[in-house]
């Protein structure tokens, strides 16, 4: 069997053989048909300035190429670099903004719709921002929280408030190499500004200052989002929910929600229930409506109600394939404008409503959170109206795999001992006494490059095998999701014996669906409580814990790499990398990185070396830690039996292992 | 697998919640909200609920409230197929079951149906257990005599195995709790149709036929941190870490679980304390909630003992000698009554005597163990009484004459830990039983010398280097011999008069009960023994000489700061760092400022009373309400867990004849109210100190419960009497 494949997603690639069949269009055919450009893809381009282009390409470019400006290869790579992360962390920090206004807005008073859900979250964020909240009214704690995460945009000296919820060995490395972030807005600006034409030349410095943006990206814009967004829809528990282009239905109005801001599409959540647009769907003959989720606004609202994806970022035009979406609505981050095209062909409606992100041949209906509900019914309508145009052309597929999903920072420090009991300690033993080999993050994008959703699948698997627990997040999450690996009998079947053990007695699938590639954070917060709970490395750095984007594509997956690799994680990339022309920049980013955070970059196309690399990292990490060395099936624990002297030794001897 | 388990617990704990709520309902219908409740003889509420939220139950509307909090925790059964996380929610449910258990047995307790009577033997459980057990047990938590608890829930195999595994925890030194049945059966029933001795004086205490009343024992556990470790109700994550750290406990099921077993196991399981049973259930192992396995299987009865005290990670050695019948402190509680009495000695029924004599190395030959007297086997043979004089001669390098006492003392201990032998008084007034059992399984005369030469060897490892024990059976000898030894007490004692806090440069640390109450420390000085009343001075002496990294420190007094105090430099320098800086100071000799700390396990509670001038003495066991309006149990709540309450103060019983009990603050006379029982048993050595204090019938003017328990009718008789308290300066 030659044939090749475009996503290893079967029901996908059933729906991109009939397109082909159909002669439509999709992302797989379009980077089949333009392979990325090789000067570009690999960092050596520069267009900084008019002068250029510039290629720093040929023999010893590394040395002797130059730019007409005199710039090195080296530095040309490491501004490329940097600009992207500045792009990313541009990304998830103006989505974290919008969220911070609409919380102010809340607590004013001025978007009647929202509420806060959950109040418990709103004081442990002021607990974190040092706010009082003992009997306030909630709308003024609120308030408070609102203006306190604002002034992180905006400040231009001092750091960003969320510093402090690291270990404090991590913060004395950014402290130490001066990377501790201002404001957000300050380090994207400075970043840009460095990387301009003729400011900033020194490669490692250069890449200094991306690292200071990231940390402003991942300890602010992402971790502001994620809490704010928790306060305003509820922090997520377990939900049981369904994944693939199966949960589309024959006889209801589809509506996608797609992209990565959680307002409306919750808005859209309350509304479709209300009696009077149900009657409105089956005025159309339909015999009700059925809301799914597309990328990461899909894990919105997943995470929180249980609301069906239909995968990731490759699935968006495959959606609309199936000839069964009524409308898809976008709002910002990872929206191909090819579905607008691509709907022409069938009767999906697209409809824009970020203020921010227009498209041509997509309708445009403006959010606002003022009237939040009624532009969310208004979005239900057009959906409604348009059920009566589905023609019978599509690929009309209906697998669909269940997932559970809904695993927060918090959620997951319970589901370890309940309401009385709750803390990383069991997670903390788990890997210490090698039932757990290590944790994974495993996040990023899915990619039209290589068989979409594949190398997730490969990895995901291999991992699991190989007793290592999984932390899921954004396109990563929608991968196995669609895959079917979201469920505790995954656990049963495919882990390893000490990873299956720990599943079983907790009850969970061996992939953790954390939510949207914003909520990475929650990988920050729960790296650093595992820190705090003792037994491990005291800092995220050394940690038996590996970051991987096997398939990342978006500038938003190299802030969040960076931002790992400088909060301690050892992180792996799939693909060529952006930075490959130039082995000075690939140094600094692994080894000296490594070094100073003893977090790294790595891009690696070939899956086997990801896992081998992986493995490596984490098995160098116990042996660091003087762990248990890893031995498939053979954990447990050395009894420490107490006798009554140990007994009264108990409060001045360090013992992580038997901490709470 | 442990979903299983899970969705038991989960089962059994709505179930309960949907029982302890109708109960609620029918006691408020039929007693009224306001009717008050409280177990018996505890300052601490319904313990559970009161340690986790904080919230005192008070009456059977707080039941009602209280309920709330179990309802809160309740959850949904996982479901078959792609189920949803089910480990917190099932720990959840396990605590939403022991408030509901705890209510259910309050309510129980209202309608008169606590403690259970079993309807065909007319035996009584010990149901609910009080603060005095538990604080009267204090000193033998810490010490390791009492290293760990089992709860045995259910019903063995077979009677016999059920008294194999009950006899093998008792050797072990674990004190056991039954509760539950299986197939009808339950192991107290089992041990009844044995003839096995049950009861706290055993260590096998049957709390109740129900899985329900396995509660009882986690309510004991849970007042381990209130009481000892100091920890504030409703403080929860504090009083967990405690019970996971500190409190030793396991639980052993026989026969199948049901829904109620996993959930109050689940309940079990949030405090630290693991299950194992002899059935084939699903395993928990991986740790964290634990400090081991939560839930483990053992099918071997054998090995089920063992397998359950390392899953919870305790220690255990245990010190037998060769004899022929089981040894530990569990027998030591053990009764023989004459009917089943094979011999006896002493006990003014024969002339008999115990002594420990310290002697040269080269006079001594170790482990040798001679009976003198004519006849001897055949005479035992017979049965009924003989004359005995012990005497242990020891030697070592690190021996002192003064340990001698030290020594003498454990023989009560050595010998009636064995099963079979019983031993009561010391000295001179000794009496020995040997149980007809015991002789039947081969108890021999020179086995009460192999048991005192194994043991001392044992117990004074590093002073004692060479032991031998001589057993005289004659009555001339005992007679002649008991005359040396009379001389040898009446020197003794002399000398340990002598003994003052002014006439020693060095006092010693007890540290032993930081295993329960981290912060404390007793700083025991000549004239001033510790709170719990096990330890004075030369004890601490002997046990840093024993084992100078141990629990005994010695303590440089350093340089005197208050003479009328007792406050000492090296007394301070030692307590910062012994008690990890709780405690800065101490004065020794007063109770208003800085008073000594308390762990828990005091025999006695001293309180000022402002208005009489003057402090009441409340000891431990005492139940009747003082003059200041608290009993003893809710007195001792406010004093322990290692900190320093001016006005309040827990002392040993010996403390209150000392010249230096609250000498700073004026001595014995400011004692205006003690239990007539109290009175009595110190009677005799205080009316010396009360002539030394210038009012000889100091007794009688200090008042008790007969004449008052309020603190008006204390004034009234105080006056009445002119007691001295009066006239003394003000205490504030």
């Amino acid at each position: 069997m030659n044939k090749h494949l475009k996503s290893a997603d079967e029901t996908a690639e059933r729906i991109i053989e009939w397109a082909e069949a159909e002669r439509l269009e999709t992302c797989f055919e379009r980077a089949e048909k333009m392979k990325p450009c090789p000067i570009g893809s690999s960092g050596a381009c520069c267009k900084v300035c008019h002068m250029g282009p510039c290629r720093l390409v040929g023999k010893d470019a590394e040395e002797k190429a130059r730019g007409v400006c005199g710039a090195t290869l080296p530095t040309v790579a490491a501004r490329n670099m940097a600009r992207m992360i500045a792009g990313g962390t541009a990304a998830h920090s103006d989505h974290a903004r919008d969220m911070a206004y609409t919380l102010l807005a809340v607590a004013d008073g001025e978007a009647k719709d929202f509420k806060i859900t959950d109040v418990k979250k709103l004081y442990r964020v002021a607990g974190y921002l040092n706010i009082e909240f003992e009997g306030r009214p909630v709308n003024d704690v609120a308030r408070d929280v609102a203006v306190k995460l604002i002034e992180d945009f905006g400040r231009q000296k001092g750091e960003i408030n969320y510093l402090s919820r690291a270990p404090k060995k991590t913060q004395e490395r950014w402290k130490k190499w001066g990377i501790a972030p201002r404001g957000i807005d300050r380090e994207v600006v400075e970043v840009m500004h460095r990387t301009t034409m003729g400011v900033d030349h020194e490669p490692d410095h250069i890449l200094m200052g991306g690292l200071r943006t990231a940390l402003a990206d991942g300890w602010g814009g992402c971790m502001i989002s994620t809490d704010i967004t928790d306060i305003l829809f509820g922090t997520p528990a377990p939900v049981k929910a369904e994944a693939s282009f199966g949960i589309f239905k024959e006889d209801e109005v589809n509506l996608v929600v797609h992209g990565h801001e959680p307002t409306l599409a919750e808005m859209i959540v309350e509304v479709v229930s209300e009696p009077e647009l149900i009657a409105y769907a089956q005025s159309k003959g339909a015999k009700g409506i059925n809301l799914g989720g597309m990328c990461c606004t899909a894990n919105e609202v997943l995470m929180r109600h249980g609301i069906p994806t239909a995968g990731g970022f490759t699935n968006q035009e495959l959606g609309i394939l199936t000839g069964l979406v009524d409308a898809l609505t976008v709002d910002v981050q990872c929206i191909m404008p090819a579905v607008a095209e691509l709907s022409k062909k069938f009767h999906t409606k697209v409809i824009t409503t970020s203020e921010k992100a227009k498209m041509p041949g997509a309708m445009h209906v403006e959010y606002d959170e003022h009237n939040a509900k009624d532009v969310a019914r208004n979005i239900v309508r057009i959906a409604c109206d348009n059920f009566p145009n589905r023609t019978k052309k599509g690929s009309h597929v209906t697998d669909k795999f269940p997932v559970i999903a809904g695993f927060s920072h918090e959620y997951i420090e319970y589901m370890q001992g309940g309401r009385w009991r709750a803390s990383f300690r069991p997670l903390n033993d788990a890997i210490m006494a090698g039932r757990v080999r290590g944790v994974v993050g495993l996040a990023g994008c899915d990619n039209p490059r290589v068989p979409s959703t594949g190398l997730h699948r490969f990895l995901a698997t291999e991992l699991i095998k190989n007793d290592v627990l999984i932390v899921s997040t954004g396109c990563g999450s929608a991968a196995c999701g669609t895959a079917g690996y979201l469920t505790p009998e995954m656990a049963l079947e495919n882990a390893g014996p000490g990873l299956r053990e720990v599943c079983e007695a907790i009850g969970i699938p061996p992939i953790l669906h954390l939510g949207a590639c914003v909520d990475n954070s929650r990988i920050l917060t729960i790296a650093s409580a595992m820190a705090a709970e003792g037994g491990l490395s005291d800092e995220i750095g050394g940690m038996p814990a590996v970051g991987i984007a096997p398939e990342w594509m978006s500038e938003k997956a190299i802030a969040i790499g960076c931002y790992f690799a400088a909060s301690g994680f050892p992180v792996i990339f799939g693909g060529e990398s952006p930075v490959g022309a130039s082995e000075e920049v690939t140094k600094i980013m692994t080894e000296v990185w490594f070094e100073r955070f003893r977090g790294a970059l790595h891009f690696e196309p070939d899956p086997e070396k990801i896992l081998e690399l992986t493995l490596d990292y984490i098995d160098k990490a116990r042996s660091a830690l003087k762990l248990k060395k890893y031995e498939p099936g053979k954990f447990g624990a050395e009894r420490v039996l107490m006798d009554m002297a140990a007994r009264r030794e108990i409060e001045r001897a360090a013992k992580p292992h038997i901490g709470l | 697998m442990s979903k299983l388990i899970a969705s038991a617990a989960i089962r059994g704990a709505n179930g309960l919640v949907a029982q302890a709520e109708e109960m609620v309902e029918k006691a408020i219908a039929e007693k009224g909200k306001d009717f008050a409740f409280e177990f018996p003889d505890t300052a601490y509420y319904l313990p559970m609920i009161y340690a986790m939220t904080g919230f005192p139950v008070k009456t059977v509307g707080d039941m009602k409230a209280a309920l709330g909090f179990a309802k809160e925790l309740l959850h949904d059964e996982p479901e078959d197929n792609i189920w949803k996380p089910y480990l917190g929610e099932a720990l959840d449910s396990g605590m939403a079951t022991l408030f509901a258990e705890e209510i259910i047995l309050a309510i129980k307790y209202i309608y008169g149906l606590e403690p259970v009577k079993d309807p065909d033997t007319g035996y009584v459980y010990n149901g609910f257990i009080t603060d005095t057990i538990q604080r009267n047990l204090g000193i033998q938590l810490v010490d390791g005599t009492m290293p760990g608890f089992a709860a045995i829930i259910g019903a063995a195999p077979t009677d016999d195995i059920a008294v194999n595994i009950c006899r093998e925890l008792q050797e072990k030194n674990i004190l056991t709790f039954l509760s539950g049945q299986s197939n009808g059966d339950s192991v107290t029933k089992q041990l009844q149709r044995k003839g096995i001795e049950l009861g706290w004086d055993t260590r096998i205490v049957p709390l109740g036929p129900d899985t329900e009343h396995t509660l009882y024992a986690l309510d004991w556990a849970i007042r381990a941190s209130l009481i000892f470790g100091g920890k504030k109700a409703g403080d929860f994550k504090e009083h967990l870490k405690y019970q996971k750290d500190r409190v030793f406990a396991f639980a052993v099921v026989l026969g199948p679980p049901d829904d109620i077993k996993w959930s109050t196991g689940a309940g079990a399981i949030n405090m630290g304390f693991p299950a194992v049973c002899d059935t084939d259930v699903p395993v928990i192992h991986p740790t964290g909630v634990c400090i081991y396995e939560e839930v483990d299987k053992e099918f071997d009865h054998a090995k089920i003992v063992q397998k359950a005290i390392e899953v919870r990670g305790l220690k255990i050695i245990v010190e037998k000698p060769p004899i022929p019948v089981a040894y530990g402190p569990a027998f030591e509680g053990e009764r023989i009554r004459k009917e089943d009495m094979f011999i006896e000695f002493g006990g003014q029924r024969t002339p008999a005597f115990e002594w420990a004599r310290m002697r040269e190395l080269e006079d001594v030959e170790d482990g040798k163990i001679a009976i003198v007297g004519a006849n001897v086997q055949e005479r035992y043979e017979q049965g009924g009484q003989m004359p005995l004089g012990i005497v242990i001669d020891v030697a070592g390098r690190k021996m002192q004459k003064d340990f001698e006492s030290i020594v003498e003392r454990k023989i009560h201990h050595n010998i009636n830990e064995a099963q079979g032998l019983w031993h009561m008084g010391q000295r001179d007034v000794n009496w020995v039983r040997i149980s007809k059992a015991a002789k039947g399984s081969g108890i021999t005369l020179e086995d009460i010398g192999i048991i005192q030469a194994t043991m001392v060897k044992h117990r004074f490892k590093s002073i004692v280097d060479k032991v031998q024990v001589t057993l005289y059976t004659d009555e001339a000898d005992v007679n002649r011999l008991r005359d040396e030894a009379r001389a040898a007490y009446k020197e003794r004692d002399h000398r340990l008069g002598a003994l003052t806090d002014d006439a020693v440069d060095t006092f010693y640390s007890c540290l032993l009960c930081q295993s329960f109450a981290p912060a404390h420390v007793c700083v025991i000085t000549p004239e001033r023994l510790g709170l719990c009343g096990a330890y004075n001075w030369l004890d601490g002496k002997a046990a840093y000489e024993i084992d100078p990294t141990g629990g005994n420190q010695p303590v440089p007094k350093g340089e005197l700061l208050d003479p009328k105090f007792g406050r000492y430099t090296g007394v301070d320098d030692y307590l910062k760092k012994a008690s990890g800086g709780a405690v800065e100071t101490l004065n020794l000799y007063t109770i208003m400022e800085n008073p000594m700390t308390s762990c828990g396990c005091f025999e006695c509670i001293v309180a000022i009373i402002p208005e009489a001038n003057g402090v009441m003495i409340v000891n431990r066991g005492a139940t009747m309400m003082t003059p200041i309006g608290m009993k003893f149990s809710t007195l001792a709540g406010t004093v322990g867990g290692g900190a320093q309450t001016p006005g309040f103060m827990g002392i040993g019983v010996n403390f209150i004849t000392s010249k230096k009990f609250l000498s700073g603050d004026g001595g014995v006379k400011r004692i205006v109210w003690m239990p007539k029982a109290l009175k009595e048993r110190i009677a005799e050595d205080f009316k010396r100190n009360a002539e030394d204090a210038g009012v000889p019938d100091l007794l009688d003017k200090i008042a008790d419960e007969t004449i008052c328990e309020d603190s008006e009718k204390l004034l009234e008789y105080l006056t009445s009497v002119g007691h001295p308290a009066l006239e003394m300066d003000p205490m504030f």
